[in-house]
């Protein structure tokens, strides 16, 4: 499990790489919001393209980094995801608060 | 009338490093059936699901011993079994209503629903202080059967 973060224009990109299980997840979460909680973006982006695994505990991480960026009015972004975990995301209803991307990028609203 | 074909036991500490290693295993068991990579995903997502139950909620304040045992029937469908001798769960029906958890905040509660999706079947026996066994169904389409 890897983590690369990258702040620009006010929008602070996560992008995730290795499975994300409850293992995994407890670790990404720490390090995003450490920096999260320092820079107070007014978007995070969590970059998918690089999970080929995810199960609920994925979904747990992106509606807890709602929350929290909620708490400075941001909003969080999601891209990335193929197939299996647009499945999970969408399962999970988590496009009703966070914005889901397409494969290419573009953003849809769910 | 069905038969087992073939099958595998494994026991593991309930450490959340171990939740790749299960789904892993089962993965790497059932690839002689040359399943759709979808079907193997989703039993592997249910897989993770149920053991990451045993780890977070089964041996909540401890670790103990996750059993699996995965069987490969004669019709080409497949069971995994995960048991734990955890604290059980005392309402089942409440347990695996969607969005229901006892896991705090960075839990969605969605474990039994992803389980019930992603296989053809889910089975839950229970008891407070026993512990837990969730068995979970599903038929694999071979590639062979047509992509």
């Amino acid at each position: 499990m890897n983590l690369h973060l990258e702040l620009k224009n006010g929008t602070l990109t996560a992008a995730l790489s290795g499975d994300i299980d409850h293992h995994a997840a407890g670790r990404l979460r720490e390090e995003i919001d450490r920096t999260a909680e320092k820079v107070r973006p007014h978007t995070l982006r969590l970059d998918f393209s690089g999970v080929p695994f995810m199960d609920s505990s994925g979904v747990g991480l992106i509606l807890g980094r709602v929350r929290l960026l909620s708490m400075w009015q941001g909003k969080v972004t999601v891209c990335g995801l193929s197939p299996q975990l647009r499945r999970m995301a969408e399962l999970s209803g988590v496009g009703a608060t966070a914005k889901l991307e397409d494969e290419e990028r573009k953003k849809v609203e769910l | 009338m069905k038969n087992v074909v073939n099958r595998m036991d494994l026991q593991f500490p309930s450490l959340s490093v171990n939740e790749g290693f299960a789904r892993g295993a089962v993965s790497s068991f059932l690839l002689g059936l040359d399943p759709l990579v979808n079907d193997l995903a989703d039993l592997k997502t249910a897989v993770s699901e149920a053991v990451t139950n045993a780890v977070v909620h089964g041996y909540r304040d401890t670790v103990g011993t996750v059993y699996m045992s995965a069987k490969i029937f004669s019709d080409g469908s497949v069971s995994v079994k995960i048991r734990d001798k955890g604290c059980g769960i005392a309402d089942v029906e409440k347990a695996m209503e969607p969005l229901f958890t006892t896991g705090g905040e960075e839990r969605a509660g969605l474990g039994f629903a992803v389980m019930q999706t992603f296989c053809d079947r889910v089975k839950v026996v229970s008891a407070p202080g026993k512990g837990t066994a969730v068995t979970l169904y599903k038929r694999l389409s071979q590639k062979r059967d047509g992509e």
